[in-house]
């Protein structure tokens, strides 16, 4: 479905006449299918970020494609409805001036969709994600971070979309909370079929609601493995990684 | 709708806004509004105190001084209205495409402005002076060609902190074009900093109007502007200081009035303000820092 091919990119450095470059992402492949849950596990800084974000079309790769289901995302009339995304930062990821109900029908009225039809469907989206409907004219510095993450999702998901993006989505918010929104990211999958991708530094977070991971080192994939046989990677460095994590 | 109705409840705003429509008709109606042609020279009312027939007394040609205040206010409010509008419109469209697309485009703008911005604003009045020759108008004109690179920048640089937010993210990964991502997302929260830098300027650009008259550059002589009445008033400064008063005071109200109608305006629509007008003081001081950058 959505299938990823050679990407290369690279940002300058240094001023206007600088030919400097750094490159961010090499030589990038991968595929997610239909229903799929894809974790992309890295440091940060190797570039997992970028890829999310040339992922979501907002920004060009300089070499290679990124292709949904056959067409290119960089056009916003293909993501229009089918790709959506979550991200990590709570305190930014909703216009201030909006209330919640504002922010979830935006992509709604994107599509041309009647008004009425989209005030109906906040309501059975705050349900899905856990939130009243007394919480529709609040503004999002009156939510906690869960809340807002909670909103994001119920955001993301409103357009009934085939892929979402989750972008270190559950990084900002403490762990009681992170398995809550795990455990909803669960149920809204199976609700709606839609393939993940998800992007983290955290391998628990991943092992637990992936179906496959790709680990990434400093703009490379490094191993892509099922999430089943995560203890059997090949390359030293996935392993380094698996060794690391604190054991509770 | 609900602008108008938090805008009701603070009296400040409400007595802002009203002191400025007042301002604005009496200058579009004076000729129906002042009690005399603001030009009439009456020798024996020279220096003449106030009395009913002429409310706030004479000027040194006894010129009545309320007709010249209400005159006065077509070029020393509307007109630097007009200006700011112009160069405010030029400078957020340049200072958007700049902050939103960045790269390339950005660079080459910025440049530009670079240009503009390092010719001495002084100068280059009196050049643009110089080539169409004295009078209001071109002194407008003068105006906006050296505002609109400062504005640019500035607006700028607000459009870019606010363009690398999450939900702007959101809005372009979810398929909206460009253009509905500015005036959706990016256009209401700048607006608070586009409505304090203006009010900030319209102070400065009506002091510099008055410079650039007392130059004899700008409003010829026997018309009214505040600025000028100022600098009459400035010869018996000591002798009969009440001259200053009126012009003085006319400034001093006007340019509050349009700070903090755009302070009020910016916690009407500010919903993280409706709650605590703290950003009030804020903005005072993001505005005098600007004035003192621009020097």
């Amino acid at each position: 479905m959505l299938s990823v091919s050679h990407v290369e990119k690279s940002y300058k450095t240094g001023g206007l006449f600088s030919n400097e470059r750094q490159e961010v992402l090499r030589k990038v492949s991968f595929e997610c299918s239909h229903g799929e849950c894809l974790g992309i596990i890295g440091e940060s800084g190797s570039g997992k970020s970028t890829l999310g974000r040339l992922l979501l079309g907002i920004e060009k790769p300089d070499r290679g494609s990124v292709l949904f289901e056959g067409e290119n995302v960089s056009d916003h009339a293909v993501r229009l409805g089918n790709i959506s995304a979550v991200f990590q930062d709570y305190t930014s990821s909703i216009n201030p001036f909006f209330t919640v109900e504002a922010a979830i029908m935006e992509p709604l009225l994107q599509q041309k969709k009647t008004r009425v039809d989209a005030k109906s469907k906040v309501d059975r989206l705050l349900n899905h994600v856990g939130l009243d409907s007394s919480y529709r004219k609040k503004y999002p510095h009156e939510l906690s971070g869960g809340e807002v993450q909670r909103v994001c999702m119920a955001r993301a998901i409103s357009t009934e979309p085939k892929c979402i993006v989750l972008d270190e989505s559950i990084s900002s918010l403490d762990v009681s909370v992170q398995i809550q929104v795990l455990e909803l990211l669960k149920t809204l999958k199976s609700i709606y079929k839609m393939s993940y991708i998800f992007i983290t530094h955290d391998i628990q977070a991943a092992a637990y609601i992936c179906d496959r991971v790709i680990i990434f080192r400093s703009g490379q994939i490094e191993e892509i493995v099922p999430i089943a046989k995560l203890k059997d990677v090949q390359s030293d460095y996935a392993r380094k990684l698996l060794k690391h994590i604190i054991t509770f | 709708m609900n602008i108008w109705l938090s805008l009701s409840k603070d009296k400040l705003a409400v007595m802002s806004l009203l002191i400025i429509v007042a301002t604005l008709a009496a200058g579009i109606f004076a000729p129906q509004f002042a009690p005399h042609d603001p030009t009439e020279v009456n020798m024996q009312l020279k220096y003449a105190a106030s009395s009913w027939t002429y409310l706030l007394g004479n000027d040194h040609l006894g010129r009545c001084i309320l007709s010249r205040l209400i005159y006065g206010i077509r070029p020393s409010v509307l007109w630097v209205l007009v200006a700011l509008a112009i160069s405010v419109c030029i400078g957020a469209v340049i200072g958007f495409i700049a902050g939103y697309f960045r790269g390339k485009i950005d660079a080459f703008m910025m440049r530009i402005c670079d240009v503009m911005l390092s010719f001495p604003g002084y100068v280059m009045t009196l050049a643009v002076v110089g080539i169409l020759g004295a009078g209001l108008e071109h002194i407008l004109i003068a105006f906006v060609v050296m505002k609109w690179a400062w504005f640019a920048r500035v607006i700028r640089t607000a459009v870019m902190q606010y363009s690398d937010m999450d939900y702007v993210k959101f809005a372009k990964a979810s398929g909206s074009s460009h253009l509905t991502v500015i005036v959706r997302h990016i256009v209401p929260v700048t607006f608070a900093d586009i409505a304090v830098i203006s009010s900030g300027s319209i102070c400065s650009m009506i002091l510099q109007i008055s410079g650039l008259s007392f130059l004899g550059l700008g409003i010829q002589a026997p018309n009214a502007e505040w600025g000028m009445m100022l600098n009459e008033a400035r010869g018996v400064m000591f002798s009969r200081p009440e001259l200053m008063l009126a012009p003085g005071l006319a400034i001093i109200i006007v340019v509050s009035a349009f700070n903090f109608l755009s302070d009020a305006l910016q916690a009407a629509i500010n919903p993280q303000l409706k709650t605590a007008q703290r950003k009030l003081q804020a903005s005072e001081v993001r505005v005098s820092s600007y004035e003192s950058i621009r020097g």
